[in-house]
């Protein structure tokens, strides 16, 4: 999106550059003063003072947005620049997903589009448009814990519980993709879930007895 | 037993502070300097200001003043060793990434977006960041210069330096770099001004008392105005022992725009906020008899500091107390750098002390041709050599030898290389840990309710070790309820005040009020059934009573016997509600030296043409008294296995020192310890109980989890390929 690669003018207006955006705001934010003070009507001036061309603006940024969370549709209005992290976090208030490194490196906001896990730090909300989004929170059958947070439990898979959520996201997308027939083949397939506590050991056994149980992930 | 939070940490329904939902929430993003040493000369905030939604760009110079910072340098005050960081107060750099200004927008994007366009320019100082270009610099802690006699001070048993002029001696330097302790959640704090004197925060901390008086000293306001809630924390490892500059920030923001703040700190800015392991230069000289009794340790260290700031930790203590050698010498210094400050991490001290004496000790009974096991064993002491006092309990030798056991030790050669698996080099090796045993003074209130629930509460947390599953069970075990009828509350200041969550104390701390607790409603108990009209009770006392799974029954006759919910509807009372608070008794602590103890046996295999290293089996056993809940204590054992294999193998801080600025600054440069490193763990408890040190019987084991740990990897990689490494991490690099 940076400006200095593409010319302004090619691309459309929700997509331009912030100093274009910061350009135009302070245009509007001009002609609004000037109207105010030429005309001075009333209305003008209540309409600088309550910043409503910076809430149209915001509005002309947002892109519209569908997507099903847990089961759920929703249609959204989102910022483009928004990951599905922070959407899940800060709008959806869905917190279970957690955000451990902003980078792709820890694997704590695993979370599953259609059914494969992602990481939703590195996934524009924007992108998931269509799709389906299964959160920690969405993984249970109402009261009734899905096997893998049974045995994390009975495992004791984890310590702070923080990367915990992601954990179980991967080890039930691992136990699903194939990748459990073995511990080494769950150590490698789960490296991407950083767990500082060190609970890996117990993590390991878990996947296991959801592998070796059978049940339906 | 489960842990009694388990289910909400599988489903998510467990939070952590950034994770409340407050109305009109504003977002704050730190902006850091990009120089190490100097001052801001000029700050351009105009774009940030003008970039959509933000509500404000707070920098020292218009940031609201923090009217206890002056406090600190009140001339009828003695001046202290340094200070924390005092946050935007003017334009001096530190650090780099040294906080420069807080950006505060009305969403996270746009406060991203806005800290960006922060910009400063700078007069540049010449900085110092290289340990070893600067270890003249070194210093006595300040503490020791006032105090000769205080722990930090030179300390000489014996003959000083009497290795020297001995004919059998090894001497050797150890290094460790700055390590990070990298929880998995980042820092992170909602600060909100519930008036203009009464602050709430969601913050991430071990300490909320801690954290409490830290910002009502601050803030001048009364400490009861603060309150502070860390209900879950996701992992800390030590940094939460401090507050730090981005939780002021937050503060101040949300005076500033006068709504609630939340500011989560990058991953980046956990490697130069939030403290670190510091950077470690040893020196261990040690002298045997030819049957292996050892006749002089002499233990050199130098810890890193920042420039504002003396950071210390007991790195000597245990080459002090350990061995039964009749002359120690240590000598602590510490160097300040163009850093910021350190703080405690998982084994403070200890763990960098014990990576170097515990590696000198391996290296000394290769020299003598000793078994390291057997050479340990001969120099075992059954009293304090240091205080000359008796051991409260000390369980190493049972340790050493489940251990031994459970790895394999006779398969151990004295030769190195002389183990294969095919290609791969096999090598085993030991290491032991010891950590103080502390005990603190904690309050808890316990409520029984007329339903027979029982209800605690204790200001106390849990970063991760499962405090609320072990005191639910100690409440279980010493009321005689089922501990599926306990809640224990944790994690806030409004609950009766503990100590932080530090110091492996947590469980003899809190576990001796809930203890007391217990004991104080079985009093109360009592005295309601014996005197009641029904006189099955003549005559109760609580030693000839029995309290099980919440009835009360005469011992002699126990077919009369009432629920504790009965007994509170008899007296027509909705609860029963009891404060106690537990001290440990100093007389004893003049009498008995308290240590918990860890020896970790590890089995590896090198490559001996790449340098490859696995970590193929370990066993961690532990003296930690009684063990509350095997399942946790266990999960605490494995997991300071973990990360003593980052310390051993992963981890180490690289820094660019033309720019003061850290290299390794997030996960996929910094290695912490990711599930293909860690091997099949076992952990196993002496379990005797150290009834001097409480009335549970329990001693600390997160600190002991990870001390020790290094030195038994490395020892074992000498034993694999007759390398001796002394600086880690150990790479392949170091091996080929």
């Amino acid at each position: 999106m940076s400006s200095d690669k593409f010319p302004e003018k090619n691309l459309p207006e929700e997509e331009n550059g912030p100093q274009h955006s910061d350009a135009r705001r302070t245009f509007l934010k001009q002609s609004s003063l000037l109207t105010a003070l030429a005309l001075a009507p009333s209305a003008a001036i209540k309409a600088a003072e309550l910043k409503f061309e910076e809430k149209v603006a915001a509005v002309f940024e947002q892109v519209k947005v569908t997507l099903g969370i847990n089961g759920k549709k929703h249609k959204l209005s989102i910022e483009p620049r928004a990951t599905l992290l922070d959407l899940l976090r800060e709008q959806m208030h869905l917190t279970g997903t957690k955000k451990g490194c902003d980078y792709g490196q820890c694997g704590a906001c695993t979370v599953h589009v259609d059914g494969q896990r992602v990481l939703s730090c590195l996934t524009l909300a924007a992108m998931v448009d269509g799709k389906e989004v299964t959160t920690i929170e969405g993984l249970a059958n109402g009261d009734k814990l899905h096997p893998m947070q049974e045995a994390f439990i009975k495992h004791d898979g984890f310590q702070c519980g923080y990367c915990t959520p992601g954990q179980i996201m991967s080890a039930v997308a691992c136990v699903r993709e194939g990748h459990a027939d073995s511990d080494d083949e769950i150590r490698e397939f789960m490296s991407g879930n950083i767990c500082r506590c060190g609970a890996y050991p117990n993590i390991v056994n878990a996947i296991k007895e959801v592998k070796n149980g059978g049940q339906r992930v | 037993m489960d842990r009694v939070d388990g289910r909400l940490k599988v489903t998510g329904a467990a939070k952590y502070s950034a994770e409340y939902e407050l109305p009109n929430m504003a977002h704050a993003v730190l902006v850091g300097s990009t120089i190490a040493k100097g001052s801001i000369k000029s700050l351009d905030t105009k774009r940030a200001e003008n970039a959509p939604g933000v509500l404000a760009v707070l920098h020292y110079q218009n940031a609201p003043k923090v009217p206890g910072y002056a406090q600190a340098a009140h001339p009828t005050e003695p001046k202290p060793v340094g200070q924390p960081l005092q946050l935007f107060i003017d334009n001096q750099i530190h650090f780099n990434d040294h906080p420069i200004a807080v950006v505060v927008a009305d969403t996270l994007e746009r406060a991203m977006y806005a800290a960006k366009l922060v910009k400063a320019q700078y007069n540049e100082e010449k900085h110092a960041t290289d340990f070893n270009r600067n270890t003249a610099k070194a210093f006595l802690p300040t503490a020791a210069k006032r105090n000769p006699k205080h722990p930090l001070g030179d300390y000489v048993r014996g003959k000083e330096d009497a290795y020297k002029i001995e004919p059998l001696k090894i001497e050797s330097e150890y290094v460790i770099p700055t390590e990070f302790h990298n929880p998995m959640e980042l820092q992170s704090i909602i600060a909100h001004w519930e008036a203009a004197d009464k602050l709430t925060v969601y913050d991430k901390t071990q300490a909320v008392m801690g954290t409490q008086n830290a910002f009502a000293k601050d803030w001048k306001i009364p400490v009861e105005n603060v309150k502070v809630i860390a209900t879950f924390v996701g992992g800390a490892f030590g940094n939460g022992l401090h507050t730090w500059p981005h939780e002021t920030a937050a503060i101040m923001a949300a005076k500033k725009v006068n709504r609630p703040v939340k500011l989560m700190l990058t991953r980046e800015q956990m490697f130069t906020m939030v403290g670190y392991r510091p950077h470690a230069w040893q020196k261990v000289g040690m002298s045997a008899t030819k049957d292996g009794k050892i006749t002089a340790i002499t233990h050199e260290a130098i810890g890193q500091t920042s420039s504002y700031e003396e950071f210390t930790e007991s790195t000597l203590q245990q080459t002090r107390m350990m061995y039964t050698s009749p002359n120690v010498t240590t000598r602590y210094r510490i160097l300040p750098l163009d850093v910021s400050t350190p703080i405690w991490m998982r084994g403070p001290g200890e763990a960098t002390g014990a990576f170097a004496l515990e590696s000198a000790l391996d290296e000394m009974a290769f020299v003598l041709g000793m078994d390291p096991l057997e050479f340990r064993l001969i120099n075992h002491t059954d009293k304090d050599p240091e205080k000359n006092l008796p051991w409260s309990t000390k369980y190493l030798k049972e340790a050493m030898q489940m251990g031994a056991e459970r790895i394999g030790w006779s398969k151990r050669q004295l030769k190195p290389g002389m183990v294969k698996n095919g290609e791969w080099l096999v090598g085993y090796g030991m290491g032991v840990g010891t950590f103080g045993a502390n005990r603190g003074r904690a309050k808890v209130k316990a409520t029984l309710h007329k339903d027979g629930t029982l209800v605690m509460q204790s200001a106390t947390t849990d970063i991760g070790p499962g405090t609320g599953t072990a005191m639910v069970q100690i409440a279980a075990q010493n009321l005689g309820l089922p501990p599926e009828k306990i809640v224990f509350e944790l994690g806030s200041s409004l609950y009766p005040p503990s100590p932080s969550q530090g110091g492996s104390a947590t469980v003899a701390t809190v576990g001796s009020a809930v203890h007391a607790a217990c004991q104080a409603l079985k009093q109360r108990l009592t005295s309601m059934v014996a005197g009641n009209a029904d006189t099955s009770f003549k005559g109760a006392t609580v030693e000839n009573l029995t309290f099980k799974d919440g009835y009360v029954s005469m011992t002699a006759s126990p077919s009369a016997r009432l629920s504790f919910a009965d007994i509170l509807k008899q007296q027509n009372l909705p609860e029963l509600e009891v404060t106690e608070e537990s001290t440990p008794d100093a007389s004893l602590r003049q009498k008995y030296s308290m240590y918990s103890y860890s020896v970790h046996f590890a089995e590896v295999q090198v490559h001996p043409l790449t340098g490859q290293i696995k970590v193929t089996n370990m066993v961690s056993c532990a003296d930690a008294g009684t063990i509350i809940n095997a399942k946790t204590a266990g999960n605490q054992m494995v997991g300071g296995a973990v990360g003593g294999i980052g310390m051993a193998l992963t981890e180490g801080a690289v820094m660019d020192h033309r720019f003061g600025r850290y290299v390794t600054k997030d996960l996929a440069e910094y290695h912490v310890p990711v599930h293909a490193d860690a091997p099949n763990i076992s952990s196993l408890f002496v379990n005797k109980p150290d009834l001097i040190n409480n009335p549970n019987g329990t001693k600390g084991i997160g600190e002991i989890a990870i001390i020790g740990v290094a030195p038994a990897i490395a020892n074992a990689i000498f034993n694999a390929t007759g390398k001796r490494i002394r600086e880690l991490p150990i790479t392949p690099d170091k091996l080929i």
